[in-house]
């Protein structure tokens, strides 16, 4: 392995992002999903939701008001939910289906392989709350192994937008997508990264979101923001980053990350997963198969042999190395300064 | 969905409650099908050199039937109206094949190559491959949420598709079976309709003895299912309660649990533990195939 993750240090208490009720409402509203595809469906008859007793969470809800013909609660059946959208698919519809990470990612893992991605059906899975978001509700709660699982699922695309604006034109980009695809989304009050109305989405691309020469950094979802907050950090010592955001893990855009890592030679990768199977693991076969040595990678994520401590979700991202001081640290680290 | 218990008014009136409608019962042509599944089967399983014999034998006037009339389908086997059958018992496909090649769905020649490098028919069916197979099953307790999907689906598009879906008795231990069962009684979809094989046994041994599935009828009846038993191995017993399941725009779905025997038409291997996968050799085949031509006759 790689650079140890950093010791334990205590949340600042006066974290911004904290897992309060009254600071979150005041982050912009990334649960974007269920009026953007209310939107998409005036237009496109194609288009039902299904969700397993969650639609308040994931806000499908604001489908079932504008389609509530085409919404479909299924109650508390994930297993069944993937399956009976994957008859749906036999019939020309394209089903999403809503419900948390660790139990649509996890627990339907192979209805998801079975029914999904063998018969390459068009059904789009919402995967919510991924990752450690969901914090205190602890480790039944929490998806961070799905990534690894989802990679290795021939025909399956699999994409984790950083914020509202992401995940609307990831949304609007793949509607006649052919075949299944994982939306892995946080807990639906990220930051923006992106304006609305920023440029289009290109699946299955590397985005560069900021140029630097001394490293790279690569991160996914919710480690993007502060990823890029490092890398403001890090300018003011005369450490210039570049920033990727890897909206897009399979497939996965090889020949842009080799082309970035060659260049510095320093990568730190940030995701919400174990660092094993996720998106290091996605980077580390990308240098190996494309014959790019001498890359040094540090894994930020969680660790491999541990379940998350409990605790508020953004102080969970600060004691696991993931929040801005966490990863600009690494990227110290990385650069032996 | 708001008024799941409703129908869709969006539905169409009745389409015909099947295709046979009031046709004679063509109970010739059920013998001469069921006889072709088992003798295929025999046939095929010595290409293959292993294969699920008796979950097909149990099955075969079942088959026979749904492909004598009783599902209504097309020369095009994309037609979007046609009934679906879902193989939820994936390893029932052996008997299907032959069924399929009948039906000019496949070329016969295929037959003979079963399982070989590349040929599209494997001991589990694959929607991708095989024209005429609705759905890839072979992992158990999917098929009924598949049906549930579809069933839902033909509803919302005022087809008038009728949806099988071919169930085996063991698999009933599958939770998400049930999870499907609420589903389709909560939406309500007479257009669905589950075929219990109840051969009696799974892998291990009797089903009673491996893990409880009874009362059957009563626990699709728990769920708001309309619950018929019939004799699955009597042609014109099949034939009549196929045929006279409720028309598509009605509410209650329906399970037919059809009681069979595991192995029907090979003495050594009714009701018994080691055949559940097995190989006949050339001559205990020729011996099998002679028996079956005793039990068709």
């Amino acid at each position: 392995m790689p650079d140890a993750p950093p010791a334990f240090r205590a949340p600042l208490p006066s974290d911004p992002a904290s897992w309060d009720m009254a600071a979150s409402e005041r982050l912009a509203n990334a649960a974007v999903a269920g009026e953007v595809l209310a939107d998409l469906a005036d237009a496109d008859d194609r288009i039902v939701v299904l969700t397993a007793d969650l639609k308040f969470s994931n806000r499908t809800v604001d489908f079932e008001r504008r389609h509530p013909r085409r919404f479909l609660n299924v109650g508390i059946a994930e297993q069944h939910m993937v399956t009976m959208a994957a008859g749906m698919a036999t019939f020309g519809y394209v089903p999403y289906v809503a419900t948390f990470a660790s139990f649509v990612g996890l627990l339907c893992a192979e209805q998801l392989r079975t029914d999904l991605a063998y018969p390459g059906l068009p059904v789009r899975v919402l995967a919510h709350h991924a990752g450690i978001s969901l914090g205190f509700y602890g480790t039944s709660h929490h998806a961070t192994e799905d990534l690894g699982l989802l990679r290795a699922m021939a025909n399956m695309t699999v994409i984790c937008p950083c914020d509202a604006a992401s995940t609307e034109r990831a949304l609007r980009t793949t509607v006649d997508h052919d075949g299944p695809i994982y939306f892995r989304l946080g807990r639906g009050r990220e930051p923006d990264v992106h304006a609305p109305g920023a440029p289009a989405f290109e699946v299955g691309r590397l985005a560069t979101l900021r140029d630097g020469g001394d490293l790279a950094i690569v991160a996914n979802g919710v480690t993007v923001a502060p990823a890029l907050a490092a890398a403001e950090q890090l300018a003011t010592e005369g450490v210039e980053a570049t920033v990727l955001d890897a909206h897009t893990i399979r497939p996965f855009d090889a020949e842009t990350l080799c082309a970035v890592a060659a260049r510095s030679g320093r990568l730190l990768v940030a995701e919400e997963h174990n660092v094993v199977g996720g998106l290091a693991s996605a980077c580390a076969d990308a240098l190996v198969d494309g014959g790019v040595g001498g890359v040094r990678l540090a894994r930020a994520g969680m660790p491999p042999d541990e379940y998350a401590l409990i605790g508020p979700p953004t102080h969970l991202y600060r004691h696991y190395g993931l929040d801005a001081d966490g990863l600009a640290a690494r990227a110290r680290a990385l650069l032996d300064r | 969905m708001p008024g799941n218990r409703t129908t869709d008014p969006a539905a169409p009136a009745a389409l015909a409650a099947g295709a046979a409608g009031a046709a004679p019962a063509p109970l010739e042509q059920i013998r001469r099908r069921a006889a072709i599944v088992r003798n295929e089967t025999l046939r095929l399983i010595e290409v293959a050199k292993s294969g699920h014999y008796t979950s097909v034998f149990s099955a075969a006037e079942l088959l026979a039937a749904l492909y004598s009339g009783v599902l209504r389908l097309a020369d095009d086997p994309e037609w979007p109206d046609r009934d679906r059958l879902v193989l939820s018992k994936g390893h029932v496909a052996v008997g299907v094949y032959p069924l399929l090649a009948e039906h000019g769905y496949i070329p016969a020649e295929l037959l003979d190559q079963y399982t070989r490098l590349g040929n599209p028919l494997g001991d589990h069916p694959d929607m991708r491959r095989v024209p005429g197979i609705d759905f890839s099953s072979g992992s158990l307790g999917h098929g009924l949420s598949i049906g549930v999907g579809m069933a839902q689906a033909a509803r919302m598009r005022g087809y008038g598709s009728r949806i099988w879906v071919l169930l085996g008795d063991q698999e009933l231990n599958e939770g998400q079976i049930w999870e499907a069962a609420q589903a389709a009684g909560h939406f309500g979809l007479g257009n669905l309709v589950a075929i219990v094989d109840r051969n009696q046994m799974g892998l291990d041994g009797l089903t009673e003895d491996v893990m409880t599935v009874e009362p059957i009828g009563d626990r699709f009846r728990a769920f708001g299912w309309r619950v018929v038993e019939l004799d699955g191995h009597d042609p014109a017993a099949v034939w009549e309660t196929l045929t006279a399941v409720p028309a598509t725009d009605t509410t209650t779905p329906t399970c037919l649990v059809a009681h069979t025997v595991k192995g029907k038409g090979i003495g050594y291997m009714e009701l018994s533990r080691t055949w559940h996968l097995g190989y006949l050799a050339p001559p205990d085949a020729t011996d099998a195939a002679r028996e079956l031509e005793g039990f068709h006759a």
